[in-house]
């Protein structure tokens, strides 16, 4: 066997999250920027035309996963890069609680646009 | 039985002339992932000028569209995110078992697609704006 050079251990649960978000992401990423950079145009874009995707409870669904995958995937691979570089003890600690509170309170942010509109809030 | 490489800390930055493609391309996939972590955050503030109202939003998006430097950070930001996507996939296979004795050229091949594809991009992202 080679040895093993990855930023996870291998067979942790967090190892396999960012692998299924990251196969999610591919696919999602790739679509959220044809969907509003090719078929419609960011220079383009109004709340309505927004509000008007959103109303597509498959959209909508779509998006508030796609959130909270990227929210996972990259703030996951942000604490496991700040490890490599030798992040440890309690300072480790304080930036997982630290990240820990920036991600949900992004993805509470996130979800309280998204239900603007939908017209829910 | 496969061989053993023991080819040091890549953390540490200041052997960059020593790095084969590997470690290069698992740089690019940290520096571009930072970069689309840092634009999540941007994006969802400002989206969320939504929730100060319509007007507010529309004028938002529409104000920055209309700068030239704007439009210039989204043709990087396509390169980021492309790359990142094709690197991604470069490493889900690996994972996977496949590839990995050609893992140095599928590398060479997602910068060289991840180039094409933002050159190809560049009229879409600049129509309708000037200096």
């Amino acid at each position: 066997m080679a040895e093993r050079y990855s930023s996870f251990a291998p067979g942790g649960t967090a190892w396999l999250l960012q692998r299924v978000t990251a196969a999610f992401l591919v696919v999602v990423l790739a679509y959220h920027f044809f969907l509003l950079h090719f078929v419609n145009h960011a220079w383009e874009i109004t709340f309505g035309g927004t509000a008007a995707r959103m109303e597509n409870i498959g959209y909508f669904v779509t998006m508030i996963l796609f959130l909270i995958t990227a929210t996972f995937h990259g703030v996951n691979g942000v604490y496991n890069a700040l490890i490599n570089q030798g992040l440890s003890g309690t300072p480790r600690k304080i930036v997982l609680g630290v990240l820990t509170i920036a991600s949900l309170a992004l993805i509470a942010q996130g979800i309280w646009v998204a239900l603007v509109w939908r017209g829910m809030m | 039985m496969s061989q053993s490489y023991n080819r040091g800390l890549i953390e540490d930055f200041g052997r960059w002339k020593e790095f084969s493609a590997g470690m290069w391309a698992w740089i690019f996939h940290k520096f571009t992932g930072w970069m689309l972590i840092g634009y999540l955050f941007t994006h969802i503030a400002v989206l969320s000028t939504a929730i100060a109202g319509e007007q507010a939003y529309t004028n938002t998006l529409q104000g920055l569209e209309a700068l030239f430097v704007v439009r210039l950070l989204e043709v990087g930001l396509l390169a980021v995110a492309v790359f990142h996507i094709l690197n991604g996939i470069r490493l889900l296979m690996v994972d996977l078992g496949i590839g990995l004795e050609a893992q140095d050229k599928t590398f060479y091949a997602s910068l060289i697609i991840t180039g094409a594809i933002t050159v190809a991009s560049v009229p879409t992202f600049m129509t309708e704006v000037g200096f």
